[in-house]
């Protein structure tokens, strides 16, 4: 590297940090002095968080700068180039995948010398029609991407540009046994950055927004009206400043995992995020539904990490190193996680020793096969590789909500609003799809078939459940376990960039409508049902028309056969990042076949739309249904609108451009070169029970584009156009519907019976063991430790007896003789001394009397 | 004029003392008693002193008695005062706070 980019590397490392541990010390001066320095009516705490967390953002807005003025925004002109090629170009794509199609895997793979003409010679024709000088000098092997099988015939060129930059480096060694390393390490490209600079955004406005929603907690004597105690409601002092240390130490931990460069790094802040969610969830601690929700989340959350750590033992079994990145090490280079599996040039390379199993050899990041002192390659089993992708991938379950562990999310909605939506959109369940995104080329096309199929079923499936639910907060945490399925799907077919797009995008759209939800119910003194809304949008515009937007940009609408100058629909974020997903989808499905991870979530995009405008309805169109309610509704104060209207703007324009949009294109740098071209799978080692998979590429995604974006929009549209009959104009009744459908309904009402199916499979058989345990602890146990008590009771009863009687009787006997002769003899004691002189001549003359009587000589 | 009419002086003396120490209340007159039992035996002393190969060691003694005799004398009188500034009377019946 030279000079000048590590220097850009050493800016960003401190911009982050800085980002990364103001949040911390928010967190620590809050703790220590929120309660007794402060005291409870002081809103302090609140303004140090949001200064906290605002400063991180603008560092990481800072550094996302740095990073582009230090590489002159290529991510952003270079893939526009070949973006356009694979605009205008297409005649040649075909062209030459005739070429490639000749020779598939062995030419995309490389990983003989004498392949590499042959790819030459394909990239060759595929540019043909563009003057790329570039391109034959970088001679990079994996650029043909997947030719299917005469349909879809397409060679991508690669990006034009220089390598992917990643800046790694270490904080601190925090211990190391031989070549193990457990350190605290970054590990920066566009993804980290983005990340850091949504996180933080997202966060000022949500401390921004819960200055206004808690400060109701700003009192002495706060009254829980959702707590009965004898004496009527519960009161309690406010928990004003706790809300915001607790949110500091929220932000903290993602902002570690995210900067985290290493995978054992992740765990801690992955466990840290956790924690706090678990503190925030449980907010309402004396409420007996906040604790379960708090435990129940947490518990969850164990079961995946239960995976997450398996994991983690066979990285650090086989690898013996938990970096993503490579680091310098004592004069080299030691070679990372994805390097080691990856190489260079993102392709693994496959080994079938005698056994028959296949074996994924290590490299080194110059591609060089790693061997062990005694010339051997250094390897790891192939199935080995696929349970630590599933292993991992089970942590994001968890994390993420994703099936079959998305039972906890809803309950999180026990929490406050504003932790609703830092829980939802950019921490917490963001950071399972990040952590996927992140570990991407650790997982093998097994692995990342069973995301798909995950994402798919949990998008499905919390869609459906999403359409029945009545209270507001349920609606938006049913939508976010459904488009957390989006994400991973995206993420799963191979859509790289399209996942984790669709998370950026979802982060803005669903913060705003948390907040705005909040904002309603905060409007509406607590109440959360819709049922009891209606035509609040008169009471508060603001919040209505915010969340408007919020809706539209999920729902993914666009104004049909109008396009922008570059050829862009008009529509808002959410369309851009879901027809990314569904058009990866599709050319899966072309691809592969696998017909479910295309029909799930076109579904879904229809459900989606539904449910949506079904929420924006309820709430605030039409005729008030309750009056009372409506009546005491008002709009809510600046500090928490202004958030809602800041997040409004960038939920419809932060996707701006949509594929050729600043957004995609930062992201799209980050891609692993596993993806960039397009995935095909080593067909000569199909035996050895790999899957015929083929991962769609850039370019075939591309051509996909129209028709996928045409049927999710027509699903979308009909979507809505029912919400509006049954909920706006109110044209069907929903309650004959319902009726109409009543066992579909509570089947959906009873969220497809996880909860029962939990309680019965889990909780019952552990309350009854329980109760064995408890038996046998009470009857057993306890009966044998009680008896011997009660012998020794008896036991000791007796010694007692024996003491008092006959030891003490003995003792005091005695004593009470010795005090009675010397009472006796005391009288001679008169204190006289005249006495005294008669005793002395008495006495001697008593004794030479006797004397003289018995020695008379 | 033998030894035993000097010892039956000097027993004399001493019986007189110790009566007069047994029977007498009034603190001084104790004291004389003291003085009488002390001289008696002093008489014993002088008088085994001339008779006896006791020699010189008899009156040295007696004279040793004799400042012993001051001395107390001098004690017991500044006990017997102190004792009447406390109580208002030498009686030393009243000095009974050792009774048993």
């Amino acid at each position: 590297m030279d000079p000048q980019t590590v220097q850009i590397g050493l800016t960003l490392k401190w911009l982050l940090t800085i980002a990364w541990l103001l949040p911390l010390l928010g967190f620590v001066v809050e703790l220590i002095g929120g309660g007794w320095v402060w005291g409870r009516y002081s809103k302090n705490a609140a303004y140090l968080s949001v200064i906290c967390i605002v400063t991180g953002f603008i560092c990481s807005f800072t550094a996302l700068m740095t990073w582009g003025n230090g590489t002159n925004w290529s991510a952003l002109k270079d893939h526009g180039a070949a973006h356009g090629d694979a605009h205008g170009a297409t005649p040649a794509h075909t062209e030459a995948g005739a070429h490639g199609a000749a020779k598939p895997a062995a030419a995309a793979h490389g990983h003989d010398d004498h392949a590499k003409p042959d790819a030459h010679a394909a990239k060759d024709g595929a540019a043909k029609k563009d003057d790329h000088a570039k391109h034959d000098d970088h001679a990079k092997p994996a650029t043909v991407a997947a030719p299917a099988a005469g349909e879809h015939a397409v060679v991508e060129a690669h990006h034009h540009k220089d390598p992917k930059v990643v800046f790694t480096g270490l904080f601190y060694r925090l211990a190391q046994f031989g070549s193990l390393d457990i350190s605290l390490s970054y590990y920066i490209d566009s993804l980290t950055l983005v990340m850091f600079t949504m996180v933080t955004f997202i966060a000022s406005c949500i401390h921004i927004f819960a200055i206004g929603y808690m400060s109701e907690e700003l009192t002495d004597n706060y009254a829980d009206h959702q707590v009965h105690t004898s004496h009527g409601h519960l009161h309690r002092p406010g928990r004003f400043h706790r809300f915001f240390s607790f949110l500091s130490l929220f932000c903290f931990s993602m902002l570690g995992l995210v900067l985290a460069g290493n995978i054992f790094q992740v765990f801690i802040f992955w466990e840290l995020v956790g924690v706090c969610s678990y503190f925030l969830i449980g907010f309402y601690t004396e409420r007996k539904s906040a604790s379960n929700a708090a435990n129940k989340a947490f518990i969850m959350n164990r079961v995946g990490d239960f995976g997450f750590l398996i994991g983690l033992m066979i990285v650090w079994t086989w690898f013996g190193n938990f970096q993503f990145g490579d680091l310098p090490a004592d004069g080299h280079t030691q070679p990372g996680l994805f390097s080691m599996v990856r190489g260079n040039d993102g392709q693994m390379k496959l080994h079938v020793p005698e056994s028959g199993k296949a074996e994924v050899v290590f490299k080194n990041q110059d591609n060089h096969i790693q061997t062990k002192p005694n010339g051997e390659q250094r390897t790891i089993p192939y199935w080995l590789l696929v349970a630590a992708g599933l292993g991992v991938f089970g942590g994001c379950i968890g994390k993420s909500a994703q099936f079959p562990l998305q039972t906890w999310l809803p309950d999180a909605m026990e929490g406050p609003t504003p932790v609703s939506a830092l829980v939802h959109s950019a921490t917490m369940v963001a950071a399972g799809v990040y952590l996927v995104g992140r570990f991407y080329p650790m997982f093998t096309p097994e692995v990342l078939l069973v995301i798909a199929y995950i994402g798919a079923i949990t998008l499905f499936l919390a869609a459906t459940i999403a359409v029945v639910a009545t209270d507001i907060k349920k609606v938006l945490a049913y939508s976010t376990i459904s488009q957390l399925g989006y994400m991973m799907l995206g993420l799963g077919l191979g859509g790289w960039a399209a996942g984790l797009f669709h998370l950026i995008t979802h982060a803005f759209f669903k913060s705003l409508m948390f907040l705005a939800s909040g904002s309603v119910i905060y409007g509406c003194h607590h109440v959360q049902e819709m049922p009891q809304m209606g035509g609040l949008r008169r009471k508060m515009p603001l919040t209505a028309y915010t969340m408007l937007v919020g809706v539209i940009a999920i729902a993914g609408l666009a104004i049909p056969y109008v396009t922008l100058p570059g050829g862009d629909p008009i529509a808002f974020s959410g369309y851009h990042s879901k027809d990314a997903i569904v058009a990866t989808a599709l050319t899966y499905m072309k691809l592969n076949g696998h017909y479910l991870l295309f029909f799930l979530p076109l579904a879904g995009a229809g459900i989606t739309a539904f449910y949506m405008f079904r929420l924006w309805f309820y709430t605030f169109a039409g005729e008030p249904r309750d009056k009372e309610v409506y009546e005491h509704a008002h709009e809510s104060p600046w500090v928490m609108v202004g958030p809602l209207v800041v997040l409004s703007f960038f939920a419809a324009f932060c996707a701006f451009g949509g594929e050729s949009g600043i957004l995609f294109k930062l992201l799209l740098d980050s891609e692993p070169s596993s993806v960039a071209g397009g995935y095909v799978a080593q067909t000569e080692y199909l035996g050895q029970g790999l899957l015929n998979l083929k991962l769609p590429s850039h370019g075939a995604i591309h051509a996909n584009h129209a028709q996928a974006g045409t049927l999710a929009l027509i699903m979308a549209f009909v979507g809505a156009g029912c919400a509006y009959l049954v909920y706006g104009v109110r044209w069907v009744n929903a309650a004959e519907i319902k009726a109409q459908f009543s066992g579909i309904h509570q089947f959906l009402i009873n969220k497809w019976g996880f909860d029962e199916f939990y309680d019965m499979l889990f909780v019952r058989p552990t309350h009854v063991v329980a109760g064995w345990c408890s038996a046998i602890d009470r009857v057993i146990f306890d009966g044998f430790l009680h008896s011997t008590a009660k012998a020794a009771i008896k036991v000791s009863d007796w010694d007692r007896k024996f003491d008092e009687t006959i030891v003490d009787g003995a003792v005091n006997t005695v004593g009470i003789w010795t005090f009675a002769i010397g009472r006796s003899l005391s009288v001679v004691q008169t204190g006289r001394m005249r006495n005294y002189v008669m005793f002395i001549a008495v006495g001697l003359l008593s004794i030479f009397a006797l004397l003289i009587m018995f020695f008379p000589n | 004029m033998d030894l035993s009419s000097y010892l039956l002086v000097g027993a004399v003396l001493f019986v007189a003392g110790v009566v007069c120490m047994a029977t007498k209340r009034n603190g001084i007159g104790v004291l004389m008693g003291v003085e009488l039992v002390l001289n008696g035996a002093n008489i014993n002393f002088v008088a085994f002193a001339n008779y006896t190969k006791l020699g010189l060691d008899g009156q040295v003694i007696s004279l040793f008695v004799i400042v012993m005799a001051a001395a107390e004398a001098a004690v017991a009188l500044a006990i017997a005062l102190s004792f009447y500034n406390n109580h208002l009377t030498i009686d030393v019946d009243q000095a009974n706070q050792l009774q048993g």
